[in-house]
């Protein structure tokens, strides 16, 4: 598995991340408090969770005043659902394939 | 990446065989079997037939017929609905083979379809990792 697939399954494997990141896809754009009254965790938990969220690119943060928004950024899921590289990849291993059979095949 | 990017996949190839032994190898359901998939395919136009992965099946139908020339399939997974294309012309050593896998309409519906998928396979991915780590 790529290293970009790595960084984005264990950063989305613990649930309260990931109840978080689902949280800013579905309703965009919120505050840590606004976040952490949901999410059953103290704020400084919630901080945390988004700093790793934001190191691995998956949410943004936008300093206004006091506060400090975070938004999802579903980009950083295209290495999951890039539909060409995946039947690039597909497509290439069963030429490898194919091409073994008729290695063997019979004029 | 932009939408107009994402929807063909062509792989081609110069293999030292003749179209004719491509074709059956393309063509037979066991040699299909052994590259590809398991599969229910014969060689009839607008034939349906279905292959199946360790990961799920593909429902597909065939489009047109050219022998040892050219085969075109309708490949339907992922959500998403696609053909597929092989194009052999013989070479002076072979064979030049080209696959063509032209996929879904840059529109909203299958944009969704798409990442539905993502979304699962991803979920299954990380649920694979998880266990893993546990």
């Amino acid at each position: 598995m790529p290293n970009a697939h790595t960084t984005l399954f264990r950063t989305l494997a613990d649930p309260t991340r990931r109840a978080i990141f689902e949280r800013l896809c579905r309703e965009g754009e919120q505050t840590v408090v606004a976040l952490t009254a949901r999410a059953g965790v103290s704020q400084p938990a919630v901080s945390k969770h988004l700093a790793v969220l934001k190191q691995a690119k998956l949410v943004r943060d936008r300093p206004d005043g006091r506060q400090t928004h975070y938004s999802a950024q579903l980009a950083a899921l295209a290495p999951l659902i890039d539909w060409t590289s995946q039947m690039t990849g597909f497509w290439q291993s069963r030429f490898d394939n194919l091409e073994d059979l008729l290695k063997r095949m019979d004029q | 990446m932009s939408a107009a990017e994402t929807r063909t996949v062509i792989v081609e190839r110069e293999v030292p065989f003749a179209p004719e032994k491509i074709w059956r190898a393309l063509t037979q359901p066991h040699l299909i079997a052994e590259w590809l998939m398991q599969n229910d395919f014969a060689l009839e136009q607008d034939r349906a037939f279905t292959l199946r992965g360790e990961w799920g099946s593909v429902d597909c139908k065939v489009l047109a017929i050219a022998p040892n020339r050219s085969l075109a399939y309708s490949w339907g997974a992922m959500g998403l609905e696609s053909t597929v294309t092989w194009t052999l012309t013989p070479t002076a050593t072979g064979t030049h083979l080209r696959l063509e896998h032209a996929g879904f309409k840059p529109d909203q519906t299958q944009a969704y379809q798409g990442a539905k998928f993502g979304w699962q396979k991803f979920l299954a991915a990380l649920e694979q990792t998880v266990a893993r780590e546990i």
